[in-house]
């Protein structure tokens, strides 16, 4: 591990070092160059022919990257402990954020979505992508306020309540980004609080309510407790080749990318699924064609080089100096784990299909930008961690 | 400042063991997709990328005797347009209707048409085809293709027959051969992407055609131009219905010719002249009539040509010499019936040698009654008469004869000079050919052998000879009564100067008797003494003069006296 002397105004000057995470750092570019690759792989055949450019989807990535890595630095480079003040502000914007998007003409539709915000017909980022930002820093402050009545129902209920209105607003029309963003508060309470049982329970019902919504599909079905699309995906699920023309379609191209692919893959480049089979193969589904050209040697490394990245954050968590910091990066956690686990189980078709991108790798500016946000708040941790020789 | 407590820690270690499980199982996923259910995904992914696009085999050619090409391949493009792949509408437009002579409306109709392929026009010459894709102009395609091409165009059509849009035989030694012809188609394994666009880089997975194999004809050009020349001057000057000429070798049945005159065009064999006003099944059965070969699929009364196998039964029995005399008044009653001699004041007193001569009726009546229905009706079997002669033609028909039963003295009567029954003309010649050529039964035949496509013999092809039908000394003494016959009989305007020519001519009244319409025909061999080569030519319903003798003996002096120095026969 690297070590380093700074001599910053903000830190107490003492013989003591300070560490810098640059494990993660290097985890966090080495996984940004592969995603820059990846997205060129996969987007240039589609790319060429819809716009004449193969470098289309490449160019953009990269510049949201570049911003990403100014604002990761940037963030990094500040003590955290100022953020705390940020939190209640962060909060507020977002919650104006959405209600903007979902009720005033700044919302921004796509296929039957309002999830971006814009002005007129320029959209500039997804909104859902800076709530969850929001969501981390603003629970971590309220973890951090409350911690000594956490374990009460009330101040977990509480909890839950103030971050409900973001959470329902993002749910309203993004679907994904709402479990991701519940199951963000979730891991947080789960961490700051003492009691296991009510967390454990929570699951228990989670999984036992899955798991009756699937063997039921056909009798819910009858009894119209479930919204049609909702059950379909469920169908879909079941049996993708039956639903081939219909909501299988990407899926089940999925699966021919991921089961061509073998041991060893096509090699880099050599995916025939992203030519137009697998429907915009750079986004949500960039994990099949990872499979196709690397095989199950390459998917295992990436899924390898996740659990590096999820083991540096819990080495940061945990020597963090604080609570606030600590929850911090157990939220960036949360978020990074939640979002490679549900994207890699749809893509596999181990859960019904919702849209969730794979972090630093799926083709999107906005989710790359504040990925890299948190990466510098988890990264500006790791330097207030002090430690003697 | 709020401290970080250890059950935080122990807390962080349980989620990151939650992550770490749930890796796990995707793992797990991962594997069991991508091992075990690899085959699976793999091939239905592949069934999705590829496409396959047959690569057409050539076609075996036909050869004549002397290595001439008389059946080709020739490569052909089909020119056609892919609306979603064309960019510049306009060139397209120009450069089809330009390159093709079209319209340009019409081009234009099809560039804009919305479909996935539209054809601007097939059979174009591969130069023309070559240019345009010269051009470079995208989203439109030249495909090659082979296309059967005849380059002596009508030259004996009804032999070889031609074939149909997917390059099959239809009629004729195309058809027969059609194992031999065809080859076998290739295919090409390409891969596509989703909107069916070939993907260049992708490495085509290639099954190769095999060309199908070559077929060498006993058939000679140059003799089946000069027949057919010949054959198509006497059915002009006649203004004959149909003129079909046979030239065999007598010896192993190898057919040097064969013609019916009119042929029709192997290059556009389904244009009539008849005009275009026909009913689909009027135009269908005039089709099959021009395609029919006469010599082969349709039967006639050989007429006074049967004598030869009468008088062969007559001399290999015993039952007749050539001294025995015989008298003609004209007529000759059998039974109830006076069956008239075509000299109707008679031939008078003569020997069997000058009844033959004279291809005298009575005589041969005579010569039938003599042998009986029995007998006579076992050399037909003998001779091969009551079977298909077995030529590798299709749609050989059968003789038509008396059930033996049937045959009374009156039905054998007119047998015996050739009426009342019905043969192929090929029937006959190949008979004729077996009692002169020292008395072995022969199979009339084309094919000779199949090479492949780098010149190698395949294939021998073997037909039967051998069956003796008639011994050595009959067929010498038969030899001998056709010589005269040209020599100094009905046959003699088939006399050649320098040349032994035997033959017997034929003139058959044809059914119904009242509308007086005829064939006259020519059977003649040469040398007479040692026979190489016999033709028979039957003129169906020639107007004027229809003695066989007058009109068809002429046609094969002539014809002999071109091909027998080209055959090297000498002037005996």
């Amino acid at each position: 591990m690297a070590e380093k002397s700074v001599n910053q105004g903000a830190v107490k000057r003492k013989s003591r070092k300070r560490f810098y995470d640059y494990s993660l750092l290097a985890v966090i570019i080495f996984l940004c160059c592969f995603g820059l690759v990846m997205v060129y792989s996969s987007s240039s055949y589609a790319a060429q022919i819809n716009t004449g450019d193969s470098l289309f989807y490449l160019k953009k990535q990269a510049v949201a990257l570049i911003l990403g890595f100014v604002c990761m630095f940037l963030v990094s480079r500040i003590d955290y402990h100022k953020y705390k003040k940020l939190a209640v502000l962060g909060y507020v914007l977002a919650l104006i954020l959405m209600i903007l998007v979902n009720f005033t003409p700044l919302g921004i539709e796509y296929n039957g979505k309002k999830r971006w915000f814009g002005i007129g017909s320029t959209s500039l980022f997804q909104a859902a992508e800076a709530v969850k930002v929001a969501l981390i820093l603003s629970m971590a402050a309220l973890i951090n306020r409350f911690s000594k009545k956490i374990d009460l129902w009330k101040a977990q209920i509480l909890l839950v309540a103030i971050e409900a209105p973001l959470i329902l607003l993002v749910t309203d029309n993004n679907l994904s980004s709402g479990i991701i963003l519940l199951g963000i508060v979730f891991v947080m309470l789960f961490v700051a609080s003492r009691k296991k049982l009510r967390f454990f329970a929570a699951v228990g019902i989670v999984a036992a309510i899955a798991i009756l919504v699937t063997v039921f599909s056909d009798k819910l079905i009858e009894l119209h407790i479930l919204e049609e699309y909702q059950l379909e995906r469920i169908l879909v699920w079941k049996d993708p080749s039956a639903y081939a023309l219909e909501g299988g379609h990407q899926v089940l191209q999925g699966l021919y990318a991921i089961g061509s692919g073998g041991l060893f893959g096509k090699g880099l480049g050599a995916s025939m699924q992203k030519l137009g089979f697998v429907p915009e193969a750079q986004n949500d589904m960039v994990f099949s064609i990872i499979c196709e050209e690397l095989g199950l040697f390459g998917a295992v490394c990436v899924i390898l080089l996740f659990l590096f990245m999820i083991w540096r954050f819990v080495v940061i968590a945990n020597n963090a100096p604080d609570l606030f910091g600590s929850m911090l990066v157990v939220g960036v956690m949360a978020h990074i784990a939640l979002q490679v686990i549900l994207n890699i189980a749809v893509v596999t078709n181990t859960i019904p299909n919702t849209g969730i991108t794979l972090p630093f790798i799926s083709y999107g500016g906005t989710s790359v930008v504040f990925l890299m946000i948190e990466m510098g708040a988890a990264l500006s941790v790791s330097r207030s961690i002090r430690y003697e020789r | 400042m709020v401290p970080n407590y250890t059950f935080h820690r122990l807390k962080i270690l349980m989620v990151f063991a939650a992550c770490l499980a749930g890796f796990a199982v995707l793992a797990g996923r991962l594997g069991y997709l991508m091992i075990a259910r690899s085959a699976h995904y793999t091939s239905l992914a592949q069934e999705l990328h590829e496409r396959e696009r047959s690569i057409k085999a050539a076609r075996g050619r036909i050869l004549d005797r002397n290595g001439t090409v008389i059946a080709d391949n020739r490569t052909v493009c089909t020119v056609s347009v892919i609306h979603s792949q064309i960019t510049e509408p306009e060139r397209v437009i120009e450069v089809l209707s330009e390159s093709l002579g079209l319209s340009r409306d019409e081009v234009r109709e099809k560039v804009e048409k919305i479909s996935s392929r539209e054809v601007i026009r097939s059979n174009v010459d591969k130069e023309v085809g070559d240019a345009i894709r010269l051009e470079n102009l995208s989203g439109v395609k030249v495909d090659e293709d082979y296309k059967r091409y005849y380059p002596f165009g009508s030259l004996a059509s009804h032999v070889l027959g031609f074939t149909g849009g997917d390059n099959q035989g239809v009629v004729g030694l195309e058809v027969r051969y059609e194992e031999y012809l065809k080859g076998e188609n290739g295919t090409i394994l390409t891969q596509t992407d989703a909107r069916g666009i070939e993907i260049d880089s992708a490495a085509e997975n290639r099954i190769e055609p095999v060309d199908g194999w070559d077929l060498t004809l006993s058939l000679d050009v140059n003799i089946q131009k000069y027949a057919e020349q010949a054959a198509q001057k006497v059915m002009e000057q006649k203004n004959a219905k149909q003129v079909s000429i046979i030239i065999m070798n007598p010896e192993n049945g190898e057919l040097l010719a064969m013609v019916n005159v009119p042929e029709f065009d192997l290059n556009n064999p389904f244009t009539l002249e008849a005009g275009e006003d026909l009913s689909q099944e009027e135009y269908q059965r005039l089709l099959n009539q021009m395609w029919r070969n006469p010599c082969v699929s349709d039967t006639y009364e050989p007429g006074s040509t049967f004598k030869i196998i009468t008088a062969a039964a007559g001399l290999e029995e015993g039952a007749v010499t050539l001294e025995d005399s015989f008298y003609c008044p004209g007529y000759r009653i059998v039974e109830d019936r006076r069956i008239h001699c075509h000299k109707v004041a008679g031939h008078g007193s003569e020997t069997f040698l000058e009844g033959a001569m004279n291809s005298c009726n009575p005589v041969f009546i005579e010569v039938g009654l003599r042998l009986g229905v029995e007998t006579m009706y076992e050399y037909f079997g003998q001779f091969g008469l009551l079977e298909r002669t077995g030529v590798d033609l299709p749609g050989e028909a059968g003789t038509i004869m008396h059930k033996k039963d049937a045959m009374g003295e009156v039905e054998l009567a007119t047998v015996s000079f050739g009426q009342s029954f019905q043969i192929t003309p090929l029937q006959l010649i190949t008979t004729a050919a077996s009692i002169i050529n020292g008395g072995t039964r022969v199979t009339p035949h084309f094919g000779m052998e199949v090479r492949n496509a780098r010149g190698d013999v395949v294939k021998k092809l073997s037909w039967e000879t051998g069956g003796r039908i008639l011994s050595e000394e009959t067929s010498e003494t038969m030899r001998y009564i056709l010589e005269k016959v040209v020599a100094e009989g009905t046959g003699n305007r088939a006399y050649l100067e320098g040349y032994r020519i035997g033959g017997k001519t034929a003139t058959s009244e044809k059914l119904p008797r009242s509308e007086n319409k005829y064939i006259s025909s020519f059977l003649g061999f040469a040398p007479a003494d040692d026979p190489q080569v016999i033709a028979l030519i039957t003129i169906d319903e020639p107007e004027g003069t229809y003695y066989g003798g007058t009109i068809a003996a002429p046609v094969i002096a002539e014809i002999f006296d071109n091909i027998l120095p080209y055959l090297g026969i000498d002037e005996g």
